[in-house]
């Protein structure tokens, strides 16, 4: 029914083509792929911007002094960094991967709500558009941190209410592109797509989504407590009028740690579909990996203290807020080992797709490591806010959702574009990649462990070392990023034809349709066959 | 692979390269074990917890490797497709964890129920944040002053000011008026603030807490009796443009030190209390 509107011009015999006008086809489109390209576009876009922020902090902590940039404006780069970096860059990026990949793989023609689709990423470059215009108000960009924490969001100028609308805005572009995803697999799957014949990158979404229906509006009570408490003389978080400044944070942070686990869990989902492809094996555990990402996903919802063990909790909550996050190592674990065994006896080969997932596992785990030092409470104090927390969130964003949505990306690419691309370029921005993100947050352990704090412009001259390894590594890391888009851009432009089944041991059903996807994909539903032979388990 | 060694060394050699005329040459590694009974503990903790961490890792990875080694297609490696699932693997690597976990977790918890134990203390200091300085209030004894980040390092942190903060000594960690404890001496702080949220951290002491407007959080410490000595920190909460500017010292004494400071202290402030009232 969704698509059959616009599908009634021109003849139905062959596959219909994409509209020739670029309004058509880019602007005012409700096909599934065209917007995921969109919203691949952009989140590379914003990668750079935030990559740009990035570098002017790193360039500025290249040695002790104040070289470059005033401690106003250092404040405003970590936090619109932040902000461009998860909900500019990552977001989007997951976004785009399930708007291209989630129909194909259940075999549905399109998005269940086309015309939202399209709505919810029109939104983005507004919102954003709105929060990076804030760099030119009088007072500045947003220097108060990406969690804005009251009092000091609230000594903000007019970037203030701007950087609120946008936040807004993009919870708003959020929590459409979530119902879609949770329309789409619950309705549109093929007949014989039962749920546990799905790829694990729809289930990771599917529980995603939920997460994100559940908190971007938890966000956006917070962040419109603030805006009345700014301007229409409530006081939520001002001890004065009796509020707590304390109380934002708990409400924040119960939209913030299920909000870390929205960009990791569609991680998951790619690194659980590359590693069987490469290691010509079916996934071990498929049913363990389906509950441990449920698991993940409550978890993430009774955590949120350990953000702040620091404020100065009861014992009774900060041994809880301790237990429970501890915990969280138990279904990690799971999906590590699972990861682990199916490689073990496989037959594994190493092209880019393959490289970047077994990156994600070694250096995510080590991500994981740090996350299970910190939930330790009495030795969190000495890393909270520390750059020993800088690095530890790094490590899971960087090497970890970064590096899937890169996989994910290398191994789809042939199926968007038709062509198979440079491979021995896309090694190249492998290796560069891993082994700069390396040089630059590795040290950042050393230094957290110092004694050096977190968003500090200046540092005392003790951390001069690492800090300048750090640098280098940035601008290495930002520097072999450029390798990507061109890759991309020369992918599409041409290469050798690549199969409907690129990988040789890849399953699922975006493999069963040419490449390049056609415009229109699964009209006619899949038969049970074709679902069992593709399906994750084979059964 | 063979790249990624190679490669790290000559960042490594060229950055040795760099920084060799620096005589702070500090290429730290850990965590310091401090100078606090609770220190001591934490630092211990700290380091099982890393151990185990690095068990685990040598476990994994090496599984890891071994597959990547062993398994592959290039090497004519035949895949198991039968290998679906093993609810004995499965059982085993859950089970496994959660024991690791309990035994974290008791130590952890006996720490930190120990850290939460502010009784018995015998001095206590209220510390108020301010942007962007500390103030410190000997409760009882008639003593409060305000600490500031030390001039050099002021005017040496401008932008651009053409200083070499390694001419500085302790470049951003001196301030004007220290903290000035006794050692051997359980201390309570009570930490507020006046504007925003600001934490204070002094890793030897191993003490971080946040100071929140409107509330009063409590911490404390007891420097060893043989630790006297200056330990520095920083404001660890963002708090501002110059939140990297309102250092903490520390200063320690012998008990009998400390009440000879604290006696001019109470003389010195003593005839400005007219013109403050």
């Amino acid at each position: 029914m969704a698509n059959s509107g616009h599908a009634a011009h021109e003849g139905h015999d062959d596959h219909h083509g994409a509209p020739k006008s670029f309004w058509q086809r880019w602007v005012v489109t409700t096909n599934h792929k065209d917007i995921g390209t969109l919203y691949l576009i952009f989140a590379g876009v914003m990668f750079f911007v935030g990559g740009l922020m990035a570098l002017v902090i790193r360039a500025e902590l290249f040695q002790p002094g104040l070289q470059f940039v005033d401690p106003m404006f250092f404040n405003s780069m970590t936090t619109m960094h932040a902000l461009a970096m998860i909900f500019g860059a990552v977001m989007p990026a997951w976004v785009g991967l399930a708007n291209w990949m989630i129909p194909l793989q259940v075999g549905a023609p399109d998005m269940a709500l086309p015309r939202m689709n399209n709505f919810s990423f029109w939104i983005m470059p507004f919102a954003f558009t709105l929060l990076l215009s804030t760099l030119f108000t009088g007072s500045g960009a947003p220097a108060g941190g990406w969690t804005l924490y009251p009092p000091l969001s609230l000594q903000g100028g007019d970037s203030f209410p701007m950087a609120i609308f946008a936040i807004h805005m993009m919870g708003a572009s959020s929590i459409m592109g979530a119902i879609n995803v949770i329309v789409t697999i619950m309705n549109m799957r093929a007949p014989g797509m039962t749920l546990l014949r799905m790829p694990l990158f729809c289930w990771t979404w599917l529980i995603t989504a939920y997460l994100l229906i559940l908190v971007m509006p938890v966000l956006a009570g917070a962040v419109t407590m603030l805006l009345t408490d700014h301007f229409f003389g409530t006081s939520f978080f001002s001890a004065a009028g009796g509020g707590d400044p304390v109380m934002y944070q708990h409400i924040f942070w119960f939209f913030g740690h299920p909000e870390v686990y929205i960009l990791i869990l569609p991680a998951f989902g790619v690194v659980s579909e590359i590693i069987p492809a490469f290691s010509r094996k079916p996934l071990f555990g498929y049913e363990s990996m389906v509950y441990a990402s449920a698991s993940i996903g409550f978890l993430s919802f009774i955590v949120w203290a350990h953000h702040m063990f620091t404020v100065g909790m009861p014992l009774a909550g900060q041994l809880f807020f301790m237990l429970t996050t501890m915990l969280i190592a138990v279904p990690t674990g799971v999906k590590v080992f699972n990861w682990s065994a199916t490689m073990w006896k496989g037959s594994l080969s190493f092209e880019p797709p393959m490289l970047f997932a077994v990156a994600f596992l070694f250096l995510f785990t080590i991500g994981g490591f740090s996350g299970l030092m910190l939930s330790i409470v009495p030795a969190d104090f000495q890393y909270q806010d520390s750059y020993f927390v800088v690095a530890h969130f790094h490590y899971v964003l960087v090497p970890g959702a970064i590096f899937a949505i890169m996989a994910g990306i290398y191994y789809w690419l042939p199926k968007w574009s038709g062509h198979m691309y440079n491979m021995s370029l896309a090694k190249w921005h492998f290796w560069l990649s891993t082994i700069f993100v390396n040089v630059l947050f590795f040290p950042q352990h050393f230094l957290g462990l110092a004694g050096m704090p977190r968003r500090i412009p200046d540092y005392s001259v003790q951390f001069a070392d690492w800090n300048m390894v750090s640098s280098i590594g940035a601008f290495g890391f930002g520097l072999s990023q450029l390798l990507m888009p061109y890759l991309v851009w020369q992918c599409v432009r041409g290469g050798a034809a690549a199969k409907a089944k690129a990988w040789e041991g890849a399953r699922g059903l975006e493999w069963e349709v040419p490449s390049p996807a056609p415009y229109h994909t699964w009209e006619t539903a899949p038969d049970e066959a074709t679902i069992i032979h593709a399906s994750p388990t084979g059964h | 692979m063979l790249r990624k060694p190679g490669s790290l060394s000559a960042v490594a050699a060229f950055v040795a390269a760099l920084a060799a005329p620096a005589a702070h040459a500090d290429w730290a590694l850990n965590m310091p074990r401090g100078v606090t009974t609770m220190s001591q503990q934490i630092y211990s903790l700290h380091m099982t917890i890393f151990w185990w961490c690095v068990a685990i890792a040598v476990f994994v990875f090496g599984w890891m490797i071994t597959s990547l080694v062993k398994f592959r297609h290039s090497q004519g490696a035949v895949p198991d497709t039968q290998m679906l699932h093993s609810t004995k693997a499965e059982v085993i690597w859950t089970i496994i964890p959660v024991v690791i976990l309990v035994i974290l977790a008791i130590p952890a918890a006996r720490t930190l129920i120990h850290l939460e134990d502010a009784s018995g203390t015998q001095l206590t200091v209220k510390i108020t944040g301010y942007q962007w300085k500390w103030q410190y209030e000997y409760l009882d004894k008639g003593v409060s002053y305000f600490s500031t980040l030390s001039r050099d390092s002021d005017a040496a942190r401008q932008l651009q000011s053409g200083v070499d903060p390694k001419t500085i000594p302790d470049y951003l960690l001196s301030v004007d008026n220290p903290l000035v404890v006794p050692v051997g001496t359980k201390i309570r702080l009570l930490l507020t603030s006046q504007d925003v949220i600001h934490a204070w951290w002094v890793p030897d002491l191993a003490v971080k807490k946040d100071a929140i407007p409107g509330f009063v959080n409590e911490a404390w410490f007891e420097v060893q009796a043989d630790k006297p000595g200056t330990y520095r920190g920083q404001c660890a909460e963002l708090c501002g443009r110059d939140h990297g500017f309102m250092p903490i010292v520390v200063v320690a004494k012998t008990p009998a030190e400390f009440e000879a400071w604290l006696k001019t202290q109470q003389q010195a402030s003593l005839p400005a209390a007219p013109n403050a009232g």
